[in-house]
């Protein structure tokens, strides 16, 4: 198998320019989690606290990465929608029959998806330091950004593996919001884990989002619930497989 | 060596049909037609060769490489234009044929030479930097074959190229098509709904009807094996004139048509014009001097000549049943209903 960079670059370079030419899209799908941050972190502030926040460590700190991991995790999966999109106008057709290894066109795609997600990512992290968010430091921020690219890579792959199966749009998104809400719940984004009854706790802990999130909440804020090598080790390993199953599925679709 | 083999290919969609057991061979260096009424199973047939659609059973070599698996090597070595559309309408022309063009790794000198020559060919020039989705349903189509001609593949399908172009844009078309067979020894197969367009264009047709070849030939034998040239003459003295000719020597290289029974190719009857004689012969256009000289002697005016060759769309109708001329305006609707629902889907 020979990856095609012309390819991967040109795939990416269309899902920017789209996305830059469909701004009302962004404001859109940032106003969510923009919305979760102010109400909830500074509504549950003022209010009791959840156990299992360490000390000292205010609830909106606390939420703000799991706000992250949140807004990555729906804007990765809906990513899969542009597969859905080139479907219905026939432009897959285009991308299908080209002389590239489905390899390539998938990390054109995720690679399209990730960096958009990241952008959306890195600019709630903005607004929540904006806001009073106390985050650790530069090298915090810096080492938020790989697991941001790790998440955002896993849920990319995961939307395109459902993008693959789904060929019409509202069931596309009937399916990725079915599953994305409880991945969401059961992340640890809102509450540590420990406030759920066991049977959901473990539930969280098969959730890769749980991992994103602690590790984003390592970087940011320096609180983390299992350990920062567990966290990437998942993630890595999540990812990969992802990967490999949306390529395997990609080179067995039918274009008609 | 073919350029295209098919072993038994066939695609099932539930209980129907749509490519049945077909065999073909298609040589290197051919322009290959396929034709056939609406639904017969071109598409299908092009889209499996082109590796987007599974056969149900049976496969095909393209260029050598089978297509079941060795998918990335038959890419590599075919060109398609698809019937419908496949451009993404949020981008400019240009960047759709940029796209195109470093997806098929055509070098930075090469792509920028090859994207103003399609566009010369198919006159976009002066839309090349415009949305595609405000250009008119033939823009489209125009930009759609100026790309699928951009790079020089093995083998070029082509799924009704033509569809909904204007006349000028399509002899164009048609002549780039024919450069890019002869000069870059390019292997072209088309299917298309016009019948000047395969007699144009193609060294060999096969009319395919309900998933299945019923016919493979060169456009001129498939004439030839329909029926003879027909002389449609009318004449004041009809029977003189009749007398004459069944006893001179033309009547070796003729058929005589009873009016009162005979029926023409397309099967319309002819009963009703008195006086005409219709006349099967080979070679029509030197029958008619012949013809002149033995009315001449016997002094008998002929009021009117009409030399009927059989035509493509004759074979066609003579194999399917239906006549392309309905099939076409199907087509037309068809392309409008497409062009409305893109609207639609864009709001
Ligand atoms: N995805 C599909 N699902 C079910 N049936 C299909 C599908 N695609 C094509 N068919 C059927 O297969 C048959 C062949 O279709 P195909 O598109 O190959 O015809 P065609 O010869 O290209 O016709 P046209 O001249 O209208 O383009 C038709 O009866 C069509 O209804
Ligand atoms: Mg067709």
């Amino acid at each position: 198998m020979m990856l095609s960079f012309n390819a991967i670059y040109i795939i990416w370079l269309r899902e920017m320019t789209r996305f830059f030419r469909a701004k009302s899209r962004v404001i859109a799908s940032l106003s969510m989690p923009f919305f979760f941050l102010i109400f909830l972190g500074l509504g549950f502030n003022a209010a009791a606290k959840f156990s299992g926040i360490p000390q000292g460590i205010a609830y909106i700190d606390f939420l703000a990465p799991g706000i992250i991991g949140m807004t990555l995790l729906f804007d990765s999966l809906s990513s899969g929608l542009s597969v859905i999109w080139d479907r219905q106008f026939g432009f897959l057709k285009e991308i299908m029959v080209a002389p590239v290894d489905r390899l390539s066109i998938v990390a054109g795609k995720i690679l399209g998806g990730v960096t958009t997600a990241l952008m959306q990512g890195i600019l709630i992290l903005l607004i929540a330091s904006g806001i009073g968010v106390k985050i650790t430091g530069f090298t915090g921020f810096l080492s938020s950004i790989v697991f941001m690219v790790l998440i955002a890579v896993s849920f990319v792959a995961l939307g395109l593996v459902f993008a693959s199966q789904i060929e019409d749009m509202h069931g596309f998104q009937l399916i990725t919001r079915l599953f994305a809400f409880p991945v969401f719940f059961l992340s640890g984004a809102f509450f540590p884990p420990d406030n759920l009854p066991v049977w959901l706790r473990y539930l969280t802990y098969v959730n890769p989002l749980t991992y994103g999130v602690d590790g984003l909440r390592y970087c940011l804020i320096g609180i983390t619930h299992f350990s920062v090598t567990l966290d990437v080790l998942v993630l890595v390993c999540f990812s990969t497989l992802m990967i490999i199953l949306s390529t395997y599925l990609f080179s067995r679709i039918e274009v008609d | 060596m073919f350029a295209i083999k098919t072993d038994k290919i066939t695609k099932t969609y539930g209980d129907l049909v749509a490519v049945n057991n077909v065999d073909i061979e298609i040589n290197k260096g051919e322009i290959f037609g396929l034709l056939g009424p609406n639904g017969a199973g071109k598409t299908t047939m092009i889209k499996m060769l082109a590796t987007l659609l599974k056969p149900t059973s049976g496969f095909a070599q393209v260029w050598s490489h089978n297509i079941l698996n060795e998918p990335d090597a038959v890419r590599r070595s075919i060109g398609i234009v698809f019937q419908n559309p496949s451009i993404d309408i949020e981008l400019t022309g240009r960047e759709n044929l940029n796209f195109h063009a470093i997806v098929y790794n055509l070098s930075k000198d090469l792509r920028k030479k090859r994207i103003d020559e399609v566009l010369d060919l198919v006159e976009l020039h002066d839309k090349a930097d415009v949305f595609v989705k405000n250009y008119s349903g033939g823009m489209q189509r125009r930009l759609e074959i100026a790309r699928g001609l951009m790079h020089f593949p093995n083998v070029l399908f082509l799924d009704e190229p033509t569809l909904g172009l204007d006349a000028q844009t399509r002899r164009s078309v048609w002549g780039y098509i024919k450069k890019l067979n002869e000069e870059e020894n390019i292997t072209v197969v088309l299917t298309t709904h016009y019948m000047d367009e395969a007699d144009h264009l193609c060294g060999r047709v096969a009319i395919i009807d309900h998933g299945e070849i019923i016919a493979l030939d060169s456009p001129a034998s498939l004439k030839k094996s329909i029926g003879k040239d027909t002389i449609s003459l009318q004449v004041m003295e009809k029977d003189i004139f009749l007398n004459a000719l069944t006893v001179s020597d033309l009547m070796k290289d003729m058929e005589l048509h009873d009016v009162s029974s005979d029926k023409f190719l397309d099967g319309s009857l002819d009963g009703s014009l008195d006086g005409y004689l219709h006349l099967s012969v080979e070679n029509g256009e030197k029958m008619i001097p012949r013809i002149m000289d033995l009315a001449h002697k016997e002094g008998v005016f002929v009021q009117s000549v009409d030399l009927h060759k059989p035509t493509l769309e004759d074979v066609f109708l003579h194999f399917t049943g239906r006549s392309i001329r309905e099939q076409e305006a199907g087509k037309k609707e068809y392309m409008q209903r497409m062009m409305g629902a893109r609207m639609r889907g864009t709001r």
